[in-house]
């Protein structure tokens, strides 16, 4: 009874807020103030933070500037000494560790992967990224790992923390950047320090969760073998939790190397991600995909390597005897001694001669030349058709798409009218047949297709977030989401928050839907799953920026190269949680649902994706996460918003607004978590 | 059911002794009790604090274990005797009560202090095994011995001693994922015996196991128990169980002891239709003893074969086959009774009938 009343004041906010909306629009000459933010109610927040951070780096950049120059002597060693280490030896030793932990596969693609960088003559940019990684994931470690223990042990710490890493996880990558570079002044320590933070985050929910996870009866039978409290720790919970920790190394691994990709563009590191972005602006796609192929290798054999360690089963019986438990040691000694004397007679085993380099980037340029030029016809179609169909009827609505250049008609006052009685006679007979979301939702949607979402009044959109997030997880989310929005809207940036929302949303919709289909069908079929996987597995451990290169080559610069790139990187969760959420679903249910006589059709719409919507959601939700991640990196070629505009300010060194899109992100970033989330929740009964 | 046990009833034989013990969740349940003072009407306390909406997961269980006794605490899930052999090692805090662990009170001792009466005085076997992962077999058992920074060699010596005496040899250099359930709780076993601790716990031991395994450790375990006469509380659901390996049992619910006695008291003499229900299954011919079923009133002719008072009527039944004259019960050479075919149907007989009569007064 509740609930129906509850139901229909929502269904009543909702037509108030539609009608609303049509009013304002239908006066919109003389409303301007609704229609776009008047500039003289926006805050002076970019000065504030400006003058801020210069008080900051006034004060503190001695200090700063102190730990930047500690921090690059070991640095330098860590450079020096994979640089001088002959080519050789670093992959014998790689291959060698590759073979310790897992076996002969895994050591050949490692010798193989690390070879083609010597190959392909990008050895010293590789050992350059490298050393940013050897030295920063040790540190996020140690340092992750002492977090998370303490968020364990104290539920007070546990309050700080879990927020401070959801916010250091969702504030887009480029923003980390800016403070960095003002305090720490320019050079590899920005990397070092900028992967340091960005990698700490998944180091510390995975040692909390990993000491949460401990067996109770193993800590009682711990406790009742007489451990002390140290004892505890050291011998009973920290090894009964290692795998877990192992994985988060890994994640930890990933992520830094991510961010020194990243890094890169502020330039001075002459690394591989450098190669990449250079190469890319000056549009040598050869050269480019060759250096980016070379991320993509690191990024594997990192991730293999890492990944393997952390899954492996304890070995059948425990070793015994000096050369089986460091027989490993021993080879790699002897490796190193042999092969730093060897490279003294043969000098090509520590440099590799130039002359024997396979550089082929010119022939890769010809071949995409040839294909762009065979094939522009197609290439443009499809960007043209996407462009005026898809994009740009939700920026900026069918009232300004629509005409004979785009569409190849003009639109008439009665196609307007036509337009909008069969939207009106959709919803009215969709709210007659008793389907009132279905029927609101068609309304909206034809609202948003023929104005667009930028021209939209912005107290629409507020109140369209507002109501959503008020039925997902009720007035404290409402209030947040409001609050969130007054700080676009104050700081002045929401005309760029609503272009990223347009792109991110679009890709948002599509990966969601093209994911959820890969999903069901690999749940499905085995053979199809299996071939699925190893693409998730390398779309989903290559640093986003690699993903940009094939799209840019193709589409050139632009909205739809951005989307491309962002549906390529935000799809796999979709098709995880898909295939994850409909293959976990008890046999026995779907026995007995073919017992009662269910048609497949009918098992997959009305028990198994019914059943699997709470993991559905949380897919959503890593959906939208990963889209609004990969906005930013897309501002690399070139999309308007709040991602070119955190780009700007950190190429002008202009703190205050690089900061305040990135905050600006962050909270679209959050909404959309907090209300996927409860939204989650909200079907989580159902699912029971 | 009476078996023998060293040592005589009189206090000075009492390994452990639990008084009063309560545990209360809730919101600082301290406030239910005073210090000195014992709970008088324990009924009346559970039920205000179930109104003020904590949970008395014990409430008032009291019982002396005596030394090379098997205690058994039996009841289903929920009923606190979990919670109860936890409080007795101090994982679980009491909220009032005594405890005393060979005349020691165990409940004054300080964190350290209990640290190392855990690691020589108690050791205990958990339901799920408790092994840890990262451990072969042999490092599991060594686990408690290594914390205390003994000697390799000493280790050694007693690891072996123990996996001999669960049979675990050979299998030393597995680790726990690598074993059948039945092998993991021989480890686990092991390791608490490893430091040959006074008071041993056993919660639930062979709950996790197959039947089959199951009644295969009830063995293994009582063989050991013969060789090592130790003292033990051993936590089940499963009364058949309790039957098999208890000296003396005590049935709970809801947090509080319904009965305490030996299995025979129980089955004859069930204060109640809740202990009365777990004996309605009970194959009376494997519980019901020559004491029991013998006529002291009969005829006693001194020709006839003698049995022990404690043999149960199902070895009973083939000798009475054999001697239909029927057989003379005694103890300890003192005759007791006649037992006769017509006897042991009469025992049964009233034994079942009352069983029968329960049921019905249950369902009215």
């Amino acid at each position: 009874m509740k609930l129906g009343q509850e139901g229909a004041r929502q269904h009543w906010a909702w037509i108030a807020l539609i009608g609303l909306t049509l009013a304002v629009l239908g006066a919109r000459d003389s409303l301007d103030a609704l229609m776009v933010f008047p500039d003289a109610w926006v805050l002076p927040m970019t000065d504030w933070f400006n003058a801020g951070m210069d008080v900051v780096v006034a004060q503190t950049g001695s200090f700063f500037r102190g730990v930047s120059a500690a921090m690059s002597v070991p640095m330098g060693w860590i450079r020096g000494l994979l640089q001088w280490m002959p080519w050789a030896l670093t992959i014998s030793l790689l291959a060698l560790a590759s073979f310790a932990v897992s076996g002969w596969k895994l050591a050949l693609f490692t010798a193989l992967a690390t070879f083609y960088m010597v190959l392909i003559g990008y050895w010293p940019e590789s050992m350059n990224s490298l050393s940013l990684v050897v030295m920063s994931v040790p540190m996020a470690v140690v340092i992750g790992f002492f977090i998370g223990t303490a968020a364990y042990y104290s539920a007070r710490a546990d309050h700080i923390v879990s927020p401070t890493m959801d916010v250091l996880q969702t504030i887009p990558v480029f923003a980390y950047l800016l403070p960095i570079l003002l305090l720490f002044g320019f050079g590899p320590v920005v990397g070092l320090i900028a992967s340091i933070l960005y990698a700490v985050p998944p180091m510390v929910r995975n040692t909390t969760l990993g000491l949460r996870r401990v067996d109770p009866e193993v800590i009682e039978a711990g406790m009742m073998a007489g451990a002390s409290p140290s004892q505890m720790f050291w011998r009973v919970r920290v090894p009964s939790a290692l795998q877990q920790i192992l994985l988060g190394i890994n994640q930890t691994m990933m992520a830094a190397f991510s961010m020194v990709i990243i890094a890169s563009i502020i330039g001075g590191t002459a690394d591989i991600g450098w190669e990449v972005l250079s190469t890319m602006r000056k549009a040598e796609f050869g050269e480019s995909i060759l250096a980016g192929i070379v991320i993509a290798l690191m990024a594997m054999v990192m991730d293999r390597m890492t990944a393997r360690v952390a899954t492996a089963q304890t070995p059948g019986d425990a070793p015994e005897g000096l050369w089986a438990r460091y027989r490993y040691w021993i080879i790699a000694v002897g490796m190193t001694l042999a092969i730093l004397l060897l490279s003294r007679t043969f000098p090509f085993l520590q440099r590799y001669p130039e002359a024997w380099e396979v550089y082929p980037a010119q022939m890769l340029n010809n071949w995409l030349t040839f294909v762009l030029v065979e094939y522009a016809d197609t290439i443009k179609s499809i960007k043209t058709l996407s462009l005026f169909y898809i994009m740009l009827p939700v920026k900026m609505g069918l009232e300004q798409t629509v005409s004979p250049f785009s569409w190849g008609f003009a639109l008439t006052p009665s196609l307007k009218m036509g337009y909008a009685g069969l939207a009106l006679a959709l919803a009215g007979w969709l709210w007659f047949c008793g389907r009132i979301n279905v029927a609101l939702l068609v309304a909206g949607l034809a609202i948003l297709f023929y104005f667009g979402l930028t021209r939209l009044p912005w107290p629409s959109v507020m109140g369209v977030l507002i109501l959503l997030a008020w039925q997902a997880g009720g007035m404290r989310l409402a209030l947040g989401a409001g609050l969130g929005m007054a700080f676009l809207l104050l700081v002045g940036v929401w005309p760029q928050a609503m272009l990223s929302l347009y792109l991110c949303g679009i890709a948002v919709v599509l990966s969601f839907m093209l994911g959820t289909v890969l999903g069901i069908l690999a749940s499905e079929n085995e053979t199809f799953s299996a071939v699925l996987r190893p693409i998730n597995d390398t779309l989903q451990t290559m640093p986003p920026f690699v993903l940009l290169i094939p799209f840019v080559m193709i589409f050139k610069l632009g909205d739809f190269t951005a989307l491309l790139a962002i549906i390529s990187y935000a799809i796999v969760p979709a098709i995880r949680y898909a295939e994850h959420g409909l293959r976990n679903i008890s046999p026995e249910v779907i026995e007995a649902a073919k017992a009662s006589g269910a048609t497949r059709w009918q098992i997959l719409w009305r028990v198994r994706l019914p059943l699997a919507a709470p993991q559905l959601m949380l897919g959503l939700n890593q959906t939208i996460m990963y889209g609004i991640a990969m906005l930013v990196i897309a501002a690399l070629v070139g999309t308007n918003g709040l991602g070119q505009r955190v780009y700007i300010g950190l190429s002008n060194g202009d703190f205050g607004t690089g900061m305040i899109a990135g905050i600006g992100m962050a909270i679209i970033a959050m909404i959309a978590d907090r209300m996927t989330q409860a939204y989650s929740r909200k079907v989580q009964p159902a699912a029971r | 059911m009476t078996k023998s046990h060293p040592g005589a009833a009189d206090g000075s034989d009492i390994r452990l002794s639990c008084r009063n013990i309560w545990k209360v969740y809730g919101k600082n349940p301290e406030r239910y009790f005073s210090k000195d003072e014992d709970v008088a009407d324990p009924a009346t306390l559970v039920r205000r604090i179930r109104d003020d909406g904590a949970i008395p997961a014990a409430a008032d269980v009291s019982f002396d274990l005596r030394v090379g006794e098997i205690f058994v605490i039996m009841g289903l899930s929920g009923s606190g005797k979990s919670t109860v052999v936890r409080c007795l090692s101090r994982l679980v805090e009491p909220t009032h009560g005594r405890i005393t662990l060979n005349g020691d009170d165990l409940l004054a001792k300080s964190a350290k202090e209990m640290i190392k009466i855990r690691r020589h005085k108690i050791g205990m076997v958990f339901q799920n095994f408790g092994l840890m992962p990262h451990l072969s077999v042999y490092d599991n058992v060594a686990f408690p011995l290594s914390l205390q920074g003994e000697s390799k060699a000493d280790i050694r010596a007693q690891v072996d001693n123990v996996i001999d005496l669960v049979g675990l040899r050979g299998r030393e250099k597995s680790y726990p994922h690598q074993l059948s359930g039945g092998q993991q709780q021989r480890v686990g076993i092991a390791r608490s015996l490893a430091v040959d601790p006074d008071l041993w716990l056993l919660d639930e031991p062979f709950s996790a196991l197959d039947p089959l395994i199951r009644r295969q450790m009830q063995d293994e375990f009582l063989r050991i128990q013969n060789d090592l006469q130790k003292s033990i509380v051993f936590i089940t659901h499963d009364f058949l169980e309790a039957l098999r390996v208890a000296d003396r049992m005590m049935i709970m619910r809801g947090g509080q002891v319904v009965q305490t006695g030996t299995p025979a008291e129980l089955i004859t003499n069930p204060v109640n239709d809740y202990v009365a229900e777990f004996t309605n299954d009970v194959p009376l011919a494997r519980v019901l003893t020559a004491a029991e079923v013998a006529d002291a009133k009969g005829q006693r002719d001194d020709g006839l074969k003698r049995v022990a008072a404690e043999t149960p009527v199902e070895t009973l039944l083939p000798m009475l086959a054999e001697h239909p004259d029927g057989l003379i019960a005694e103890s300890d050479g003192a005759p007791l009774g006649l037992v006769t075919a017509q006897s042991v149907i009469a025992a049964l007989a009233r034994h079942s009938g009352q069983s029968a009569d329960t049921i019905g007064q249950a369902g009215t």
